[in-house]
């Protein structure tokens, strides 16, 4: 029997409506599923936050946030929790590290950006992502092998030698294992995260602007100065500030060469105890001792807190600089 | 003339200081992997990366550090392919499910930078706690977890990079033929932004085999190879530090050794995404 040409056009009809519900349906739900799993990095972050919060809240609701903050002993079986020397620590590594990383890290990048040619760049690029690539334990056995000694014998004696006034260059420790070692290999650590930031916000800025800079007469560098820097200035800070973000949370590296002494420090060769350190060392294994595992946990979220706070500082600098450009 | 040396003087100072920028950190990293290869390469036998730990392997007796180095393959792939099965949904609809301008998606992509810059050592103590509270010891699967957590920023970072750059009217001809959103999602984005994606996965790869903190409290540290994924298991960053930090020389020459292969691993894990990314690239629309 052959069918009537209506019944065929209606057959491939109902077909094709068929096909499309079925579209539709898959539709609806990859929209549904897409959304939902979307929402997944805001509810970690909120998780996290929680757990932290609750898992602190027994030392935060027995101390005050104030003595704990600015404290400066720390016996935890004696049930005293000071935070301060591990803020300190935390501080005097970072601050130092950045000085050493950021104005290495921004010239690399203006060279990068400005001055390579693009074979040159083929070349270094992948030497700055080795650098980034290395684990922060390699990092670490390099300081101990190579930057502790060196402090310890050259720097550290030198510097005492020619500053005997300057407190800052004097210590009582004769290891090595200092802030400044800790400074210094995080500050190797930070220089390639630092670049790929300060070369990317550089890179936006047009060509035109360099040409009609250069066909003014400019040299390359009062191009980079007047036309350059005004224009990326705050998305230089936004990667200086997440450099120092991630210096601040660095954790394995700086514990290996930094002395690990709970001592609020006075000199670049003073041993130090970074919070993220306390953390490392201490986690896991105190539960017998009243309140040390909640205060471990607050000083994670102190970190955490931090981060945030630098985060949101970065987003700020970047949306000025980025306000001023499209104005 | 003068105000022409002076600017031209000023131009010399600051190529100078960039050549030495670069040289120092070049040379940082020069140093770095001669300091480890010297060391490394006398301690690295074959014993080291077929054994495991035998008896008395922490005074220098015999063995190798096949535990760590399984164990640290395991702890990232699994931590990868966690983190990748989350990462790729979520950056697909940050792209094209969520209107790119709105504020949800300004939120959601601000957070991801706040999670990308959360210390790992943060995540070990949240994945520690999240252990606890699940009756769980420290194992393969909290590791894995607490991995993926590290790892998922990173991924998700790195994938939304790739579809931002992606060409619009790549999307928009699909939508203009009739298809719809998740039929373009997966047969015209997807393939289009495969190299980006195994950078991407290889990028987190990389990270998670060499990160120590995250895993110092949750995947514990066994000498056997792991079975299953309840096993405590050992990682190489783990047995570097370990390790170096025995008074024994020779136990500490093996510590270089394991930095060594870590460092190896991590490398070819770079030069292998290069080179898939490179090659996968020739299939996509420029």
């Amino acid at each position: 029997m052959v069918k009537s040409p209506e019944k065929v056009e209606d057959d491939h009809a109902r077909e094709a409506g068929k096909v499309l519900a079925s579209r539709q349906r898959a539709e609806r739900r990859a929209s549904f599923e897409f959304r939902a799993l979307s929402t997944l990095p805001a509810a970690l972050f909120v998780v996290i936050l929680i757990v932290l919060l609750v898992r602190a809240w027994p030392i935060l609701q027995q101390k005050s946030l104030v003595g704990l903050l600015l404290g400066d002993v720390w016996r935890p079986s004696e049930g005293q929790f000071g935070f301060l020397p591990f803020i300190a620590g935390s501080l005097w590594v970072t601050v130092l590290a950045m000085i050493f990383a950021a104005p290495v890290s921004i010239l690399c990048a203006i060279f990068l950006s400005e001055y390579a040619r693009p074979t040159t760049k083929a070349l270094i690029k992948p030497l700055i992502d080795i650098l980034a690539a290395i684990p922060s334990v390699v990092y670490g056995l390099w300081g101990v092998l190579v930057i502790v000694p060196w402090v310890q014998q050259s720097v550290g004696p030198a510097l005492g030698r020619w500053f005997p006034f300057l407190p800052l260059f004097n210590s009582s420790n004769p290891t090595g294992y200092s802030i400044l070692s800790g400074a210094l290999v995080l500050a190797v650590m930070v220089v390639p995260f630092i670049i790929a930031i300060s070369y990317e916000v550089m890179r936006t800025v047009p060509r035109g602007y360099h040409e009609a800079s250069l066909a003014v007469g400019a040299t390359r560098w009062q191009t980079v100065r007047y036309v350059v820097f005004p224009r990326v200035a705050g998305g230089l800070i936004a990667g200086v500030v997440l450099g120092t973000s991630r210096a601040f949370g660095e954790t394995m590296a700086v514990l290996m060469v930094v002395g690990n002494n709970p001592i609020i420090p006075h000199s670049i060769f003073d041993a130090a105890y970074p919070l993220t350190a306390l953390i490392a060392n201490n986690y896991g294994e105190m539960m017998s001792i009243p309140l040390y595992d909640s205060a471990l946990l607050a000083s994670a979220l102190l970190l955490m807190l931090i981060v945030l706070l630098f985060n949101v500082f970065a987003a700020l600098a970047l949306r000025r600089a980025t306000a001023r450009e499209q104005a | 003339m003068k105000r022409m040396t002076r600017r031209h003087l000023e131009e010399l100072i600051a190529q100078g200081l960039m050549f030495l920028s670069l040289a120092l950190v070049a040379g940082s990293l020069g140093w770095i992997l001669f300091t480890i290869i010297q060391r490394g390469a006398p301690a690295l036998t074959w014993d080291m990366i077929t054994k495991t730990p035998k008896g008395g392997f922490y005074m220098g007796k015999e063995g190798g550090v096949l535990n760590a180095i399984l164990g640290s393959l395991y702890l990232a792939l699994g931590g990868t392919v966690a983190a990748l099965v989350f990462s790729l949904p979520i950056s697909l609809g940050l792209n094209i499910y969520i209107p790119r301008k709105s504020r949800w998606a300004l939120l959601v992509r601000s957070l991801l930078d706040v999670l990308w810059g959360i210390p790992s050592i943060v995540y070990g103590a949240f994945g520690f706690t999240l252990m606890l509270a699940l009756g769980m010891r420290a194992s393969l699967l909290a590791g894995i977890i607490t991995l993926a957590f590290v790892e998922l920023p990173i991924m998700v970072r790195a994938m939304d990079e790739v579809l931002r750059r992606m060409p619009r009217d790549l999307e928009n001809a699909s939508y203009a033929m009739g298809a719809t959103r998740i039929e373009t999602a997966l047969r015209v984005v997807l393939p289009q932004m495969l190299p980006g994606l195994v950078t991407a996965v290889m990028l987190a790869f990389g990270r998670g085999i060499g990160d120590a903190a995250s895993v110092l409290f949750t995947a514990g540290y066994t000498d056997r190879i792991p079975t299953s994924l309840m096993d405590p298991t050992a990682s190489l960053p783990l047995a570097v530090f370990f390790q170096l930090s025995m008074p024994y020389p020779e136990v500490q020459k093996r510590a270089y050794a394991a930095a060594l292969i870590l460092t190896i691993l991590v490398l070819l894990v770079s030069f292998l995404s290069r080179w898939i990314s490179a090659r996968l690239s020739r299939y996509s629309i420029k």
